[in-house]
């Protein structure tokens, strides 16, 4: 695959596998609650672009069309909800503990 | 009304009784004053069976008068004639032949044998009209012959050779019963609205005593007592009336229930039950031997039927089946041959030779042939009489059966302890009892069933009754119960009647049945009168009621005076006379008779004359006793009272009875005087009585009844025996009146000098005693023995089974259950649990392992499905 030529679906997905695999770093690896969510907030704008390269008329002939934009426009929405409720959790776990370290809420060990 | 009304009239008679025990039975309790509270119902049913009985007799002697024998008033030298009854078919009739005015001579009497001559009868389909058989036109003189009228109003059933019908036997007997039963039932019922008048309130039993100490206290059961007293009427006139033994049977035990019902009437007393359990359970003792009697009977003869009866066959031809009586008095002059049934009953040992001789290839046929011309071969012992003779044993051991049923209800020697007993029920059901139902059954069945029983069995009634009345009569002497004296007394009464109908006295014996039936209910219902007035059985406790009871004392009297045989001799006497010196008359007749003269005849008769005297000395000693002397306790004797009027019209009317139904109350008026009950039995007297009975086997002859009657015997019989009644009867008044009334001679130094003789009889001869050791205690014993092995043997193999198995369950649950069974349940689940424990440790609780989880399985199931599945998927 020539990096320079055509710009193809393959360069959306590898846009999207970087940032996938970026957002899963970061949940995996920060133990700031922000900053998981941020990790959260680029797996789905991974999948995101994914989607709407697959939904795009340009750069395929057989696109889903625009089932790929709705699609993306769901998981943006609902990545809102998403971030307002974990924002939520986390100024609850914050007023509690008062800290937002994800390593210390562990109540759920089994 | 024709004679074919006859079975109609005595069935509905019968059956009066059964719908007022009915009725009682549904309606009783609630019945108020104006039925007196039941009472009515049932004197009603009885007394209207009692009309209808006398209109069947008025039938009877409207179309069968009887015959010219007319040696009851023994005064007359009359020859002896005896009335005929043929039988010939004339239309449809049954025509009475007419009495052969001709005085006939003795050989006249004998009959002369043609069978089948005094059939008739038919069954009738719902009893319809009876058709005389044709007599076949026998040369010579006709036999003189019973007459009756036998068939069947309904049948139960045929199941093989079993016919079950409800049949019917009327003859002249059946009359004169059905008219005794009704008549002193009714009179008892009367007396009984008197008597039980207590019973329509509240009673208080001052017998029994209840925890509190207080007497118990009950409602009145006037209403129960009458329903039993209807059902025991509606028993004794079914029993009467039946056709055949096994209705006789069917009556015969509801009048032993009717009996345990009353006599144990007054439930509440232990007495009572006791002697009700006694009464039943003695008298279940003599039905086994009947059962015995029955069934050999019947496996031989195939019938139950007394009288022959013609039936339709489904072919349309009518068919005479023999009855029993025929069957067995098949042989010359009506004598006993033993039937061919049990003849081949008894030789069945042979029968299965000549049937395994002939082989299966032989057809039914043949065998029945072959048979056939064996079974006289059989009977009489071959050509020459030396082989073996089959069929008599078991005919007598017939006998010997129905006439142990007999026993046990006419209370014969070994089984009479429970008559005594049987004094627990109210007096009117004793006088029930003792005179017209229970025991007059027994008496009844012997007379009827007169022509099966062959002569050793006659021998043996003939002794049982001696032992009976000499045995009873002496008890007598000694109680001072006033109704045991004369439960002895009907003891030792019974015994004469058999005694009577054993030595061939068969009119005699039932001529005693019926006088004997109207003094003792009489008597009974006197002795009722008194305990009614001072409340006490105990004659010790009596004395000078003449006074106060008047007509009690006088009606007792004339009892007395008939149990007695009072007459002045060949002239007129009390009833008993008659009927007691046939008896005596027969008695020695039997021991006159050159074959005869032997120690066992003439401890019959001489048994027989001193009873008389017994007889009379004990119920005079009553008598006095009771009426006669000073009071023995002046406050029972200032309480007592004549009985009211209900009570003492029946004791009048019975005393009436008492002195003259033997009577010949037409004497002189042409045909009239035949009238009497004599010659009314004398028609249905059984074939084959008319001549001597000789029994090899016993080496003994039975002279024949009319015998001891015939005008040249006048001298050597009928006078000196009624000379010695009269004597022995008057002795024993006379020793009576000695001791009892003028006190000639202390009854308390008699006592003293015979000390061992007055015990022995006051404990009844012991058989209450010799009976609890002989049967009571050994089946204690070895109830005892048998309860210990239960308990130890039986108990413990129980037990030690049930603990065997015990412990086999617990190893089984200890080995199988908690090792096989709970162990691999908790097996599993300790190991689930474990694996839960171990799987506990991936829950981390670490938000970012699980992040990292979910990216490697994630990642991890790609490659999965990438690496099996091929490329299509993946990409």
């Amino acid at each position: 695959m020539p990096l320079l030529g055509q710009i193809t679906v393959a360069h959306y997905l590898a846009v999207g596998a970087v940032l996938f695999v970026t957002g899963i770093a970061c949940m995996a690896t920060k133990r700031n609650a922000l900053g998981v969510l941020m990790g959260a907030e680029l797996v789905l704008n991974g999948a995101n672009v994914n989607l709407v390269a697959f939904g795009s008329d340009y750069l395929r002939p057989q696109s889903l069309g625009l089932d790929g934009q709705l699609m993306a426009l769901f998981v943006i929405v609902l990545a809102a909800a998403e971030a307002a409720v974990a924002l939520a959790i986390a100024l609850n776990f914050y007023n509690n503990r008062a800290s937002i370290d994800v390593d210390r809420a562990d109540e759920l060990k089994g | 009304m024709e004679p074919s009304a006859l079975p109609s009239l005595l069935g509905l008679a019968t059956l009066l009784p059964l719908a007022s025990f009915f009725f009682l039975l549904l309606f009783g309790p609630r019945l108020g004053k104006a039925f007196g509270h039941g009472a009515y119902v049932a004197t009603g049913a009885i007394v209207a069976a009692g009309v209808l009985s006398f209109v069947a007799l008025l039938i009877w002697l409207g179309h069968h008068f009887p015959g010219g024998e007319t040696h009851l008033s023994t005064a007359e030298s009359a020859p002896v004639v005896r009335g005929r009854e043929d039988v010939v078919r004339g239309s449809e009739d049954v025509v009475r032949g007419a009495p052969d005015p001709a005085p006939a001579t003795t050989e006249g009497l004998q009959e002369s044998g043609r069978p089948g001559s005094n059939m008739e009868g038919r069954p009738a389909a719902g009893g319809s009209g009876e058709v005389g058989r044709p007599a076949p036109s026998a040369t010579g003189r006709p036999a003189p012959s019973a007459v009756y009228y036998a068939g069947d109003y309904y049948t139960l059933g045929v199941f093989g050779k079993l016919r079950l019908s409800i049949g019917y036997y009327i003859d002249s007997l059946t009359i004169c019963m059905f008219c005794l039963v009704s008549l002193i039932a009714s009179c008892i019922h009367f007396y009984s609205l008197g008597y039980m008048h207590e019973e329509q309130h509240e009673v208080t039993d001052h017998e029994v005593t209840v925890r509190d100490g207080s007497h118990l206290k009950r409602r009145g059961r006037c209403a129960v007592f009458f329903q039993y007293m209807s059902l025991f009427c509606f028993s004794m006139l079914g029993l009467v009336l039946s056709g055949n033994i096994a209705m006789v049977f069917v009556f015969w035990e509801l009048v032993g229930i009717c009996s345990y019902f009353l006599i144990g009437f007054y439930i509440e007393r232990r007495s009572a039950c006791n002697a009700a359990n006694k009464a039943f359970i003695v008298n279940r003792v003599g039905d086994f031997g009947m059962m015995i009697g029955l069934m050999a009977l019947w496996g031989g003869l195939g019938t139950f039927a007394f009288g022959d009866v013609e039936r339709v066959d489904a072919d349309g031809s009518n068919r005479v089946e023999q009855g029993i009586f025929s069957l067995v008095r098949s042989g010359e002059n009506h004598s006993i041959r033993v039937p061919d049934g049990l003849v081949r009953l008894s030789a069945r040992q042979e029968v299965a030779k000549i049937v395994h001789g002939l082989g299966p290839q032989a057809g039914a046929e043949q065998m029945e042939q072959a048979i056939a011309a064996q079974v006289e071969t059989w009977r009489s012992g071959g050509p020459d009489g030396t082989g073996p003779r089959y069929g008599y044993g078991l005919l007598v051991l017939a006998g010997i059966g129905i006439f142990c049923g007999c026993v046990g209800k006419s209370a014969q020697f070994p089984l009479h302890v429970w008559l005594p007993d049987a004094m627990e029920g109210p007096t009117p059901v004793s006088a029930l009892v003792h005179s017209a139902t229970m025991v007059a059954a027994g008496v009844y069945l012997v007379g009827r069933f007169f022509p099966v029983f062959a002569p050793e069995v006659l021998l043996v009634i003939a002794l049982m009754g001696c032992i009976t009345l000499f045995m009873a009569a002496t008890i007598a002497v000694t109680a001072t119960d006033i109704k045991r004296v004369l439960a002895y007394s009907t003891v030792s009464q019974l015994g004469y009647m058999m005694l009577a109908l054993g030595v061939g006295g068969w009119v005699a014996g039932l001529l005693h049945l019926i006088t004997h039936a109207f003094f003792k209910s009489l008597l009974f219902l006197c002795s009722g009168s008194v305990i009614h007035a001072v409340h006490t059985n105990e004659m010790t406790e009596m004395g000078g009621l003449r006074k106060k009871m008047p007509i009690t004392a006088l009606t007792m009297l004339v009892g007395c005076l008939a149990i007695a045989g009072i007459s002045i001799p060949f002239v007129v006497g009390f009833s008993g006379y008659y009927s007691k010196d046939r008896i005596l008359e027969q008695a020695f007749s039997f021991l006159l008779h050159e074959s005869n003269r032997n120690f066992v005849a003439g401890l019959l008769f001489y048994t027989a004359a001193g009873g008389a005297m017994i007889t009379a000395f004990y119920m005079f000693r009553l008598w006095y006793m009771t009426f006669a002397g000073k009071p023995r306790n002046q406050h029972r004797y200032e309480h007592a009272h004549e009985s009211p009027r209900v009570m003492t019209v029946p004791l009048i009317v019975l005393a009436v009875l008492a002195t003259c139904v033997a009577w010949q109350p037409f004497g002189g008026l042409g045909r009239l005087s035949n009238l009497s009950v004599v010659n009314l039995l004398e028609q249905s007297r059984p074939m084959g009585t008319l001549t001597d009975t000789v029994s090899p086997a016993a080496g003994m002859t039975w002279p024949n009844e009319h015998f001891a009657h015939e005008p040249e015997q006048h001298d050597t019989i009928v006078k000196p025996v009624t000379w010695l009644a009269t004597l022995t009867a008057w002795a024993g008044i006379g020793l009576a009146t000695a001791i009892y009334c003028l006190g000639y001679i202390q009854a308390s130094e008699v006592r003293r000098q015979f000390e061992a003789i007055y015990r022995f009889l006051l404990n009844k001869w012991w058989f209450d005693e010799l009976y609890d050791w002989l049967f009571v205690r050994p089946t204690h014993a070895v109830a005892r023995l048998v309860a210990a092995v239960d308990r130890r043997w039986i108990d413990g193999l129980i037990d030690g089974s049930a603990r065997l198995t015990g412990g086999l369950a617990a190893v089984w649950d200890r080995l199988v259950d908690r090792l096989v069974v709970d162990g691999s349940v908790n097996l599993f689940a300790s190991g689930v649990y474990a694996l839960g424990v171990w799987l506990r440790r991936v829950q981390t609780g670490r938000l970012r392992q699980y992040v990292l989880f979910v990216a490697i399985g994630a990642l991890a199931i790609f490659v999965f499905i990438s690496f099996f599945w091929g490329s299509s998927w993946a990409g």
